[in-house]
């Protein structure tokens, strides 16, 4: 508890889940959860609740579609995969925070 | 853009599998929950401690649910949906409060939308297929010597058409009633006499054959062709396709059929469904009087302009006005004295636009007045049912509802209730639309045509009502959710106690402005019936029960002049000799028919006339008996007789007002009359009677020998007791003997003659006394409930005084007084109005003033009644007021 923890930026949910598709393949919300805090090494204070819209969302746009299958420890599980539109939107979203980022952290240096 | 849409239509779809996609969340989360608490039991966490700290993560399973769907659906519609559903289930438990709703919003948009399509459909829009109605006016002449319009001769009419540069076209239409004869039947038909240009100039099209050439409507009887009507071609002609081109009699003249109008076109005349049209150069055909088309000094024609895009009224009359100016100067022995003057569409004199016209100014402002009875009506009941709802409000602030939502819910119930009432107002609309034409009798065998337009006005109309209404549905019981405290008045509910005093005020505000509406429509029935009163008990100056009224027409027939004379004879000698027949004439006119007399220029020997143009008086043809049969008294001299004949000197009788203003108090028989520059002698003078209106005031009147002045479409009067049924059979076997083509026209007494002519008061008295009874039954119920309602609050008060010694009486007495309180402000308020408004029934008020103090006295007893009625039961509840159980309490 002595490191201080960050919520997740408003509108970087849809990043990270994309990013973690990406790099996982189909997973189920709750491994997604998991994986992005361990990844963030636990610095990351996510509400995994927050996850489930975030997750509808995406695939109201189309980036991913769901499917019902079984977890490694046999569960029924929901999966989640990245389509085809949700890959060129990681792209773009990654690229937009690259410059986002790089351009914040000018404006921090500078003045 | 693409991705928006998708989103949308996913969370549309959502709506529609909401059980399903419930089950999947509820899955999905449940099988996170399992792997989160694994996981934690794996850290080695106690059972209760994994399961903790699993949902501690997660954020709790219903707010994770909650933001879901609102992720999921559309929570606006959801909501919407919702509240209609709650709508629905509230309105349902109190079935008598929605009912009574419903009925009183039915009636009121109802009410509006049936006299607003009357309106429309009469005054605004008259000719439904006619393209650009906003640039037609409607064109008569004056003339100084004259009150009225006139008609307009052919001659004049080109010279206007040939002058006016602001005037797209002049469009003449003049309609006629025509016997047509197919084969065995002859019916009357109404027809119309037009310009050639007539349908391109109004801008309907045949659906067959063709419209008029440019040319047909010159030549004497030069061009024999007719345009049909759709309801004439499939009616008599069963749609024959191949009707161009057959021809029909009318008239006794073969017309060829050129073209068929299309269904939904029936002529430019409001009242009449025109069947067919025929150019104006066969005018004679079908127009007394003979060939006038190069005759200036003879007016027949009806017609309107369609004015160039951009063009006012006030330009083109400056303009009309000039050339009217100018053909006076030219033609100074037809036209002195005369102009010529437009008229907006619904002011249109020649048709019954203008007849209805105050008619229909007043059922506008009695519906007007019953849709505010019906909103403070409603508007009351809502208040009624926001004390009963107060403690529902209050639970649901309590348990979190927001303010925003509530007012939203009020809202819905009140579209519910107003949605209801709209619908059921267009379908009394649609019911109505054509039920103004019930009102007014067929006349001469030919019915009425009388059109609402139910068009986006009306509905716009409609909805704007029901929008108002809900607004006033909506915010009644909205305006005290501001101001609950919630705390406060979860306490004092259950206590049962009930404040406000300003609400109290409001509802008593909105009965005394029910009490004062439904007054000025009981003032405004009363002065109606008084009228309609005075004008039946107006003698007309000749008997009205025990003569008959009846023609033969012979133009269509083809009769000469000598052979219409011989047949005259024929039947007058026949009909007399019937049983039952104790005399008989023809004239040319019936008086109080719709049709306004002949007048003539006259001159008198000795008499100057104050202002320098000749005299004009109006006068009938009569033949022999004619005042006997009519019953008019005869005060000097003798009545004409059958040697009053063409080869006998000219004759004429004068009426008392003709002889007192010409020949000021001498004796006019033997004196002379100059008319039409035939100067004829006086042989009789005959009291005043009405000729055109019950209403009218004295006016100088005389008479010529129908056969000095012979025309062929004479009617036929016949004195006698027995019915117009029994008559009719005897006549039309009477008819039929003599010429076997020859139709009867309908018999009927003069009595029904006058009955007709008054139709336009007895409309008016219908409607404001239907809707007059309606609102007083509105606002007795509106006084009842305000009374009965003050009673149950007031139930404490009531008690205390009895028990400190009131009796029963005191306490109905204290009911009643104050029901009448209320009454008295109302009727103060309604006096008020009603002496602002009831000048509006202007000239439908016959020898009544219009502040006459029997109808105001009237009005006050039935209000007085109604009123006491209404405060009788809950008078009568609070007299049997116990004591000790109230007190109790």
């Amino acid at each position: 508890m002595a490191s201080p923890k960050s919520e997740v930026l408003q509108g970087t949910l849809d990043l990270l889940v994309l990013k973690t598709l990406e790099s996982m393949g189909p997973m189920h919300g709750f491994g997604i959860a998991v994986r992005i805090q361990q990844v963030s090494e636990d610095l990351l204070q996510l509400n995994q609740g927050t996850l489930y819209p975030a997750l509808l969302r995406l695939e109201q746009r189309g980036c991913v579609v769901s499917k019902w299958g079984i977890s490694e420890n046999n569960r029924n599980a929901k999966f989640y995969s990245l389509t085809r539109a949700g890959r060129k939107q990681l792209a773009e979203e990654a690229e937009n925070w690259d410059r986002m980022s790089a351009m914040i952290n000018r404006v921090l240096r500078t003045s | 853009m693409r991705e928006l849409c998708r989103a949308f239509l996913h969370r549309l779809a959502s709506l529609f599998r909401r059980r399903h996609l419930e089950a999947d969340l509820d899955a999905e989360l449940r099988s996170h929950l399992e792997m989160a608490v694994e996981g934690n039991l794996c850290q080695g966490m106690s059972p209760e401690q994994a399961h903790r700290q699993a949902l501690l993560e997660l954020g709790g399973i219903e707010q994770t649910k909650e933001i879901y769907r609102e992720q999921r659906g559309l929570p606006m519609i959801e909501t919407t949906l919702q509240d209609l559903r709650f709508g629905f289930r509230i309105l349902r438990r109190s079935p008598g409060f929605s009912v009574m709703a419903v009925l009183c919003l039915t009636l009121g948009i109802g009410a509006n939308a049936a006299v607003f399509s009357w309106v429309e459909g009469i005054l605004f829009r008259p000719y439904p297929a006619v393209s650009h109605q906003e640039q037609l006016l409607a064109l008569t002449g004056t003339a100084r010597a004259e009150s009225g319009p006139t008609d307009i001769s052919w001659p004049d009419l080109l010279d206007l058409q040939r002058s006016c540069t602001l005037i797209d076209s002049f469009i003449v239409s003049k309609i006629m009633g025509t016997t047509l004869s197919n084969g065995d039947r002859a019916e009357v038909m109404v027809g119309s006499i037009v310009s050639a240009n007539y349908f391109d100039a109004i801008g309907v099209h045949p659906i067959l054959g063709r419209g008029f050439e440019p040319g047909e409507d010159s030549g004497r009887n030069a061009h024999p062709v007719t345009v049909i009507s759709f309801q004439l071609w499939q009616g008599r002609f069963k749609g024959d396709p191949q009707i161009i081109g057959k021809t029909q009699r009318l008239n006794n003249v073969e017309h060829t059929i050129v073209g068929v109008m299309p269904d939904g076109f029936y002529g430019t005349f409001v009242g009449w469904a025109v069947q067919f049209w025929v150019p104006a150069s066969m005018e004679e055909n079908f127009e007394a009087g003979g060939y006038k088309l190069e005759d200036r000094s003879a007016r027949w024609i009806e017609a309107y302009v369609r004015l160039k895009p951009g063009v006012t009224r006030a330009q083109a009359q400056q303009e009309i006005s000039a050339v009217a100016r100018r053909l006076e100067a030219d033609y100074p022995e037809t036209n002195r004295g005369r102009g010529i003057k437009l008229w907006p569409l619904w002011q249109t004199p020649f048709n019954n636009s203008g007849t209805l016209l105050p008619t229909l100014e007043i059922m506008v402002a009695v519906v007007v007045f019953v849709l505010l009875i019906t909103c403070a009506n409603v508007g009351n009941l809502l208040l009624v049912r926001s004390f009963a709802r107060r403690h529902e409000m209050t639970v649901r602030l309590a348990i979190g509802a927001g303010r925003g939502r509530l007012l939203k819910q009020l809202l819905t119930e009140g579209l519910i209730l107003s949605a209801f009432g709209a619908a059921g107002g267009l379908v009394a609309t649609h019911w109505c639309s054509h039920a103004l034409v019930l009102l007014f009798p067929a006349r001469g065998g030919v019915a009425m045509h009388l059109p609402g337009e139910i068009d986006w006005r009306v509905l716009a109309m409609s909805a704007g009502v029901c929008l108002l209404a809900t607004l006033v549905l909506g915010l009644v019981p909205a305006m005290q959710i501001g101001k609950i405290d919630v705390a406060a008045a979860l306490k004092s509910d259950s206590a049962g106690v009930l404040g406000g005093g300003a609400k109290a005020w409001a509802r008593s505000g909105l009965v005394m402005v029910q009490v004062s509406l439904s007054f000025v429509l009981l003032v405004g029935a009363g002065l109606l019936l008084q009228s309609l009163q005075k004008i039946r008990n107006t003698s007309p100056g000749f008997s009205t029960h025990e003569v008959l009224d009846t023609a033969v027409n012979l133009v269509p027939a083809g009769y000469d002049a000598q052979r219409a004379q011989n047949f005259q004879d024929e039947l007058l000698e026949r009909v007399k000799a019937l049983p039952g027949v104790e005399s008989a004439a023809f004239a040319r006119m019936t008086p109080l028919s719709y049709r306004s007399f002949s007048s003539t220029p006259i001159a008198v020997d000795g008499y100057q006339h104050p202002s320098e143009e000749q005299p004009t008086v109006q006068y009938n043809e009569v033949g022999p008996d004619y005042f006997v049969t009519m019953g008019i008294p005869l005060l000097s001299g003798r009545e004409f007789t059958r040697a009053d004949d063409e080869k006998a000197a000219l004759v004429a009788v004068v009426n008392e007002t003709m002889a007192a203003q010409y020949w000021r108090g001498r004796n006019p028989i033997g004196e002379r009359v100059q008319v039409e520059g035939r100067w004829m002698q006086v042989v009789g003078v005959a009291m005043d009677s009405k000729y055109e209106s019950v209403r009218e005031a004295p006016k100088p009147f005389f008479y010529v020998p129908l056969r000095q002045n012979f025309d062929r479409s004479a009617g036929l009067y016949i004195r006698t007791p027995l019915s117009p049924e029994t008559m009719a059979t005897a006549l039309a076997r009477e008819v039929h003997a003599l010429d076997p083509d020859l139709a009867l026209y309908e018999v009927i007494t003069l009595q029904e003659e006058l009955d007709r002519s008054t139709s336009p008061q007895k409309v008016a008295l219908t409607l404001v006394g239907v809707l007059g009874a309606l609102a007083l039954l509105l606002a007795a119920i509106g006084l009842y409930g305000v009374i009965s309602f003050a009673v149950s609050q007031s139930s404490r008060e009531l008690g205390l005084r009895m028990a400190l010694g009131a009796d029963a009486s005191n306490l109905l007495r204290l009911v009643i007084s104050r029901g009448l309180t209320l009454t008295g402000g109302g009727v103060l308020l309604g006096t008020a109005a009603a002496l602002a408004l009831t000048r509006l029934l202007g000239n439908l008020l016959y020898k009544v003033s219009p502040r006459d103090p029997l109808a105001f006295g009237s009005a006050l007893v039935v209000m007085t009644i109604a009123s006491l009625a209404a405060c009788i039961l809950p008078g009568w509840r609070a007299a049997r007021t116990d004591p000790a159980r109230v007190l109790r309490h």
